[in-house]
């Protein structure tokens, strides 16, 4: 028990070397219980809960809330909520297409600047991600509304009618989505281009590949963590995204987000939420394994 | 493409700046067809660029560069009959061994069961067939050389550039690549460009030497020619450990130096300049004579296959190498005999 043995070097007890080693990855798994699995246990449980009449919190348990996901309610299936779900997953999918595909090419001009250019260009992409997102959709309802100029342009081309914004409409959804996520896109995806091998591009030049090959096994080949880490970082916010539908889309605009948010507010339905909540934990769990192993494949990770 | 007439290669009066620093003036010369040529030169000569403007990757300034009679300059480098070999290798990281070999046939669109046929075949020519399903993050530092190696040979270049193919190998297994490369070399009868700044690489390897120095070729020959013939100071110091001593010219085959009045074998044409003798020419003697000077040997070190001697003469000191079973003593007078023949009248 209290006999001394070296470790590193230095004099210790077989006792100390077991507490600190407790120390350390106990507070580490300590931390990943009060914050993740804690919080993730409470909410699956709740998921199985009920409302009572006044709101509050029913402990009996029941699927109920599941096939209310589905669309069941007590007046048979309706489309609604699956509706709901199918626009979110659509509107995710397409921010993180359009961010990738206006981001990628962001990132290469960045990353061909002098370097002393590159950390003022991804501050300047960076800054509007500190400022808060309801602040900055806000700002849209200012550029997009009906004094703007971009409205008094559209007006003028009998786009819209008369005194009216460019909001709440799908597309000011869209530009506000892509606005909040863009920079989260271009970060991983500068990082990877910044690292790109060009002698590797130069080689598939040199044996003879055209523009595609060289796109595919020149700078795909080499920029895929990027591209995976910035899907990621876009598609999965963009999942639960809630405030941009709301201020952008109007009342009929309703995601997964907005759908939670109602119950957790104004419903007061917290069981409804957590089963909502779950389910769009699980399907972006599901995302995720499926671009790892995306990167995986691609042996890029 | 192989009618039967040489396909030389030549570059004529190319030169290249980037930005305000002239990386190459002016340079012109001509490779035939099937021979191994380095261009040899520190880092900073401008022997990369002049390969990277024969494989397509820089545009010169001025000049062209020719294979036969086909002017290359206007082609883009995937258009090139020439293959490069990178430095650091440049493989693909996401394709097999395999499919790294197969590239260049595929972007040219050859049928599949023919590809499979030739990746075979080369893979066995560099030795590593049995790698094929390997990827190259599986593979050793000289087996990811070889790699580079075969995907460029299996195109069948008229050129192949290698740009110091062999400064990431250990010393070891360098030796068995020099070895393998001009076999390879031999066997395909290609003309090889290698850029390198080791010159004992150079001198294994080559059957031609390009010596490039601040953007100029300072000596163009065999390696027996610019190992033993140094025309420049330059030369001299880069190929070896040649002493080099600082001289005045008297008369036609007599010179001035800190070491005494010395006999040369050919004629300065400077006033003032330099002369060259390597380590191994100098004859450590007992007795005076014409050409000898005297000297104290203050240092010694056993190099393996011969000594090196720092001697201390009156005026300066000087290297010299000794047979392993000649040993002499530090302390020990002695007098170097520096032959007219092989005291080199450098150019500059």
């Amino acid at each position: 028990m209290g006999r001394t043995i070296i470790v590193d070097g230095k004099p210790t007890t077989r006792v100390r070397v077991w507490l600190s080693g407790i120390g350390l990855v106990g507070t580490g798994f300590l931390w990943l219980f009060c914050f993740l699995v804690g919080p993730l246990m409470a909410l699956s449980v709740l998921a199985f809960a009920s409302r009572g009449d006044y709101g509050e919190v029913v402990w009996t348990f029941t699927i109920d809330n599941f096939w209310r996901m589905m669309g069941y309610d007590l007046f048979g299936w309706s489309s609604n909520n699956l509706l709901i779900i199918l626009r979110s997953v659509v509107l995710a999918g397409t921010t993180t297409v359009l961010c990738l595909l206006l981001g990628f090419p962001l990132a290469f001009w960045i990353a061909s600047r002098q370097p002393r250019w590159r950390g003022i260009l991804i501050a300047l992409v960076m800054i509007p991600a500190c400022v808060n997102l309801v602040i900055r959709t806000y700002a849209w309802q200012l550029i997009l509304g009906n004094q703007a100029p971009p409205a008094q342009f559209a007006q003028w081309c009998g786009l819209i009618p008369l005194d009216t914004a460019l909001y709440p409409s799908s597309g000011a959804v869209y530009l506000g989505m892509i606005s909040a996520m863009l920079p989260f896109a271009v970060l991983p995806l500068y990082t990877s281009v910044e690292r790109v091998d060009w002698s590797v591009v130069e080689a598939v030049r040199d044996l003879y590949g055209g523009s595609w090959r060289t796109f595919r096994h020149g700078i795909l080949s080499q920029t895929t963590p990027g591209l995976i880490a910035a899907t990621i970082l876009t598609l999965i916010p963009s999942l639960g995204m809630f405030v941009v539908s709301d201020l952008l889309g109007g009342a009929k605009y309703m995601l997964v987000g907005n759908l939670i948010q109602q119950q957790f507010g104004a419903a007061a339905d917290w069981p409804f939420g957590a089963m909502l909540g779950v389910g769009l934990i699980i399907a972006s769990l599901v995302s995720l394994l499926v671009l790892l192993r995306w990167g995986q494949r691609e042996g890029a990770m | 493409m192989n009618s039967g007439h040489p396909l030389d290669l030549a570059v004529v009066g190319v030169a290249k700046s980037f930005g305000p620093v002239q990386v190459l003036h002016d340079i012109t010369v001509t490779i035939p067809d099937g021979q191994f040529v380095t261009l040899l030169g520190p880092s900073g000569c401008g022997k990369t660029t002049l390969l990277r403007i024969i494989a397509g990757f820089e545009v010169p300034d001025q000049g062209s560069v020719m294979l036969g009679t086909q002017n290359l300059l206007p082609l883009p480098a995937h258009k090139r009959p020439v293959n490069t070999v990178f430095q650091s290798y440049a493989l693909f990281p996401h394709l097999k061994v395999k499919d790294n070999v197969a590239f260049g046939p595929r972007s040219r669109g050859m049928a599949e069961s023919l590809i499979a046929k030739k990746v075979a075949e080369i893979l066995d020519v560099v030795r590593i067939g049995t790698l094929g399903e390997r990827y190259p993050h599986e593979l050793s530092g000289g087996q990811r050389q070889r790699v580079a190696l075969a995907r460029a040979l299996i195109n069948e270049p008229e050129v192949l550039l290698l740009d110091e193919p062999m400064s990431a190998l250990d010393a070891r297994l360098r030796h068995d690549v020099q070895v393998e490369l001009k076999r390879i070399q031999k066997q395909y009868n290609i003309t090889f460009v290698l850029v390198t700044h080791d010159q004992d690489e150079a001198i294994a390897v080559s059957d031609r030497i390009l010596i490039m120095n601040h953007g100029r070729i300072e000596q163009d020959g065999t390696p027996e020619e610019v190992y033993e013939r140094p025309v420049t100071r330059f030369v001299a110091e880069f190929m070896g450990s040649a002493n080099i001593i600082e001289a005045q010219r008297l008369s036609a085959e007599r010179v001035a130096t800190v070491h005494g009045e010395l006999q040369v074998a050919s004629s300065p044409k400077w006033e003032k300049g330099t002369l060259a003798i390597r380590p191994e020419d100098i004859e450590i003697r007992q007795h005076t004579g014409p050409n000898h000077v005297p000297g104290t040997i203050t240092d010694r070190l056993f190099r393996g296959d011969h000594w090196e001697l720092i001697v201390t003469l009156s005026g300066g000191t000087i290297r010299v190498s000794s047979e392993p079973d000649q040993v002499h003593r530090v302390g020990e007078a002695v007098f170097l005999e520096l032959p007219p023949d092989d005291l080199l009248v450098l150019r500059d």
